[in-house]
């Protein structure tokens, strides 16, 4: 199946080919359409959910822009993930915090391996990194 | 398969290692990292999608479809008839489930196309909607004054022009057949093709006239 069979699809500049803004843009929009590859949930469940958010944001006051709309694309995504499947949602705080402390852990310029921080240690103490 | 933008997604890749990543770009490096540890999400789907959209597939694809239609009356007949089943006829995919309609501006009406719900656009022949199209401005006013949304894109649509706009869902996308320009008369598909503009398929464009666009 091509990845525009589920019809899930960047915002992209006005002119010119796709440039996203951020990376993770790009990669919030290619997991939703994996996982309605994977039939986790259907186009018509993306739709709603995507909108949904979209008129959170709204409501919300947010800006008309590809912030707003990005974010509210993970808003979305999570919200499926942790409806579909309780127990993957359940594990994202949890992987989102290794992940974090992976980077931390990890010295600039080399790969960051999600083993660098599956352990928790409160003594944390490359805050130095942040600004390097 | 060749064009594959590689040095972006090296560059996606390669900011994802290179520091703390914002908050949000964290959240989806994590999403994605337990996916695919539990068996839930294909890496290799991921990989693809962002190659097809960093090319950008589109809007050339719908071009030809609007070239072969002004150039083929029997197509254009299909086309109008069964929009899924004649983009086909060029090799372009559908997709599975979703239905594409052609709608065909004539000099009494013109179409416009929207998603208020969300951005749902008819990918497998326009590529990548514009950044417009999914802002929640465009979502509204399209329907509530598509006339003065047009004027905006600088179309001024007589009053004796009747407006349809079409408000696309993820099952059913369309696509804007515009008129073929006057002058245009012995020019083969390909020249037509490149006349014909995205914005002209969205339904925010219409007059298409060689050279007029090139102006602004």
């Amino acid at each position: 199946m091509p990845p525009e069979a589920t019809g899930i699809a960047p915002r992209a500049s006005d002119e010119g080919p796709v440039r996203f803004a951020e990376p993770w843009h790009a990669q919030v929009l290619a997991i939703a359409n994996g996982l309605a590859e994977a039939g986790l949930f259907s186009r018509s469940d993306w739709a709603a959910a995507l909108g949904a958010a979209l008129r959170r944001a709204e409501a919300a006051g947010g800006p008309d822009d590809d912030a707003t709309y990005y974010a509210a694309a993970l808003a979305a995504l999570e919200g499926l993930v942790a409806e579909r499947s309780p127990e993957a949602g359940g594990s994202l705080e949890g992987r989102v915090e290794a992940w974090r402390r992976a980077y931390l852990r990890t010295p600039h310029g080399k790969p960051v391996e999600l083993s660098a921080g599956l352990e928790a240690d409160d003594a944390d103490e490359d805050v130095s990194l942040r600004g390097a | 398969m060749s064009g594959h933008d590689s040095h972006t997604i090296a560059h996606i890749h390669e900011e994802l290692h290179s520091h703390l990543p914002p908050e949000p770009a964290l959240r989806v490096k994590a999403l994605e990292s337990l996916l695919v540890e539990k068996g839930m999400l294909d890496p290799a789907t991921v990989d693809a999608w962002i190659e097809v959209f960093t090319e950008e597939i589109g809007p050339k694809r719908g071009a030809a479809v609007v070239a072969r239609a002004w150039t083929d009356p029997d197509f254009k007949a299909r086309l109008l008839a069964d929009g899924t089943a004649a983009i086909t006829e060029l090799g372009f995919d559908g997709w599975a489930g979703g239905h594409l309609k052609v709608v065909e501006n004539t000099p009494d009406v013109h179409n416009l196309i929207v998603c208020t719900l969300c951005s749902c656009y008819p990918h497998s022949v326009l590529g990548i909607p514009p950044n417009w199209y999914k802002t929640a401005a465009y979502r509204a006013r399209a329907v509530r004054d598509p006339r003065g949304v047009l004027a905006e894109f600088g179309e001024d649509v007589p009053e004796s022009v009747a407006i349809r706009v079409w408000d696309s869902t993820a099952e059913l996308r369309y696509m804007v057949l515009p008129e073929r320009p006057a002058g245009t008369e012995g020019w083969d598909a390909a020249e037509l093709a490149d006349l014909v503009t995205r914005n002209a398929m969205i339904g925010t464009a219409r007059d298409l006239t060689p050279g007029k666009g090139e102006a602004g």
